[in-house]
């Protein structure tokens, strides 16, 4: 069954159209990768996607249910940046998804269930790689960090779709190649749906089980902003399911070391050589 | 080596940093001793000495009328009156600030109010505070409130609304409540910026307590040098300027370094004054 459905999603802000007869069928655990030129529309139908921005007409349905006309926990996000708590530490706020949870008007647990909370967030922190840095406000980590620090806290609530904004457009492409396979890993561990906005083509052929293209259809040279966008190319791709190297990689704790002995940049790298 | 690429040493910046102190202090030695030369009567540019003769009488000789030293008590006056009136000003902030950044309603509501409000010179109001509220303390520390209130309220929404979007947003899907956004999100993040406010708030504040010092009250560091004025005692009123601008700096450097400590966070990244 189709997991999420777009109909004729339309978005203007004022009179100019961003987006027009955005029609979509998603099937769960697909990792759907976005490109576009700049100004497409495909970060305004992420966000309508997120429920921050609602569409100017059309409807979309996880489930055969509309989805909540605001964020809510059922879909993460993670974006370029900004996106983690500069007041917390890396375990305070990997910590913040259970507090919100178990505590409505305080926001903090105490004793056992703080306990338990912090468990959980430091069985995170070891995934994603941070243990070392678990006292460490977000100023004071890498790009990459940051980043890594972002995706698992979004997971902690196990979201059944998580949106990704170039997430990972600000990062130097080592980083990259080390952030593209801990996201792979944790979308094969979790099976949930993914949409990833990029500016990396490359990038987007490479992680998707389908990638698709914004652009314009309609072109108007006289006036460029009569028409919007909308999806031109559906494609569907291999994606990282059967990737042979499965599981294979391990996160180092440094980027900057992780090059040598990792099986998955190794062949990354080789793919670049290639003509 | 460019002008631009050359930085001084510790020692160094400091004695720069001491030199138009003491340029100050030495141009006024130099024109003090001129004038007494020609006139030692002179109450215009009192010697260094007779300033220090002048302060040690305020600061550690009881007053003959009163029994109290008035330089403490009048320090004391001030600072009370001061720290209540930012007190007050700091608690409107808090709530007003949080509801303008935090709730699109409560922008709607409260912004144009308070952007009115903060255009109201208030030296205009302290008449008004003065026949409502008596020549007491109250008024003087209204005026305070009143005159730093609507500049650190405004300083604290736009505060909240620097907070990136995208954080909020996130809080939302980690399942915040508006609440829980409001406690655990944007307060934590507001405590440096109320610090902030407050001492841009001071600034306005000291001018807004020596003016109703001056025009009623019985003690304070504004009455004082308005009192000694009709005596042109240029003695004590040019070191109660010195001793108001060196309280202003200490409290200003305190903050600074309260926020320091307290919200390291906060200082991580970026340099602040």
């Amino acid at each position: 069954m189709t997991f999420l459905t777009a109909q004729r999603i339309g978005v203007s802000y004022g009179d100019v159209p961003i987006l027009e007869r955005v029609d979509l069928r998603v099937e769960e655990g697909a990792l759907v990768t976005i490109v576009g030129a700049s100004g497409c529309g495909k970060s305004t139908f992420l966000r309508i996607l997120l429920g921050q921005e609602r569409a100017t007409s059309g409807t979309i349905a996880i489930n055969g249910v509309p989805i909540a006309a605001e964020p809510d926990a059922g879909r993460g996000i993670v974006f370029q940046r900004y996106s983690v708590f500069p007041h917390l530490t890396v375990l305070g706020n990997l910590m913040l998804p259970a507090e919100f949870e178990g505590s409505r008007v305080l926001g903090r647990l105490f004793g056992r269930r703080r306990r338990a909370a912090r468990e959980a967030a430091e069985a995170m922190m070891d995934k994603i790689g941070l243990d070392h840095a678990r006292d460490r406000y977000p100023a004071q980590l890498s790009g990459g960090m940051q980043q890594r620090l972002a995706i698992g806290q979004a997971l902690l609530k196990r979201p059944r779709v998580l949106l990704l904004d170039e997430p990972f457009g600000a990062l130097d492409p080592g980083t990259r190649r080390d952030m593209q396979a801990m996201l792979i890993d944790l979308w094969r561990e979790t099976g949930m749906t993914v949409f990833m906005v990029t500016h990396d083509i490359q990038e987007a052929f490479h992680l998707g089980t389908r990638l698709l293209v914004f652009d314009k259809i309609r072109h108007d040279p006289q006036f460029p902003a009569a028409y919007g966008a909308t999806i031109t190319y559906d494609i569907p791709l291999r994606g990282q399911h059967m990737s042979p190297d499965a599981g294979a990689f391990r996160l180092d704790a440094e980027p900057a070391v992780t090059n040598a002995g990792n099986p998955f940049l190794s062949r990354a790298t080789s793919e670049e050589t290639q003509p | 080596m460019r002008l631009i690429n050359r930085y001084p040493s510790r020692a160094m910046r400091a004695a720069l940093g001491a030199l138009p102190f003491a340029g100050l202090l030495g141009a006024y030695a130099v024109a003090s001793a001129i004038r007494l030369a020609e006139n030692p009567r002179d109450k215009l540019l009192p010697s260094l000495s007779a300033m220090g003769q002048a302060m040690y009488q305020m600061g550690f000789v009881p007053d003959r009328r009163t029994g109290d030293l008035l330089l403490w008590s009048d320090t004391f006056a001030s600072l009370e009156r001061l720290a209540i009136g930012i007190a007050i000003a700091a608690s409107l902030a808090i709530v007003f600030g949080a509801i303008i950044g935090i709730l699109p309603i409560g922008r709607a509501l409260f912004s144009p109010f308070v952007a009115a409000f903060s255009l109201i010179p208030p030296i205009t109001i302290l008449p008004i505070l003065f026949i409502v509220l008596g020549l007491g303390e109250a008024a003087k520390i209204g005026l305070v409130a009143i005159g730093t209130a609507p500049l650190m309220i405004r300083s604290l929404a736009q505060g909240v609304l620097d907070i990136p979007r995208e954080e909020i947003v996130k809080a939302e899907t980690l399942g915040a409540s508006t609440w829980q956004i409001a406690t655990r999100v944007v307060f934590p993040q507001l405590w440096p910026k109320l610090i902030t406010a407050i001492r841009l708030g001071l600034v306005p504040a000291w001018i807004f307590l020596i003016s109703a010092e001056a025009i009623a009250a019985t003690e304070g560091l504004g009455y004082r040098i308005f009192l000694v004025r009709r005596y042109l005692a240029m003695d004590v009123i040019l070191p109660y300027v010195v001793w108001i601008t060196l309280l202003a700096y200490l409290i200003d450097r305190l903050l600074a370094g309260m926020s320091r400590r307290l919200f390291a966070w906060a200082h991580l990244s970026g340099e602040a004054l």
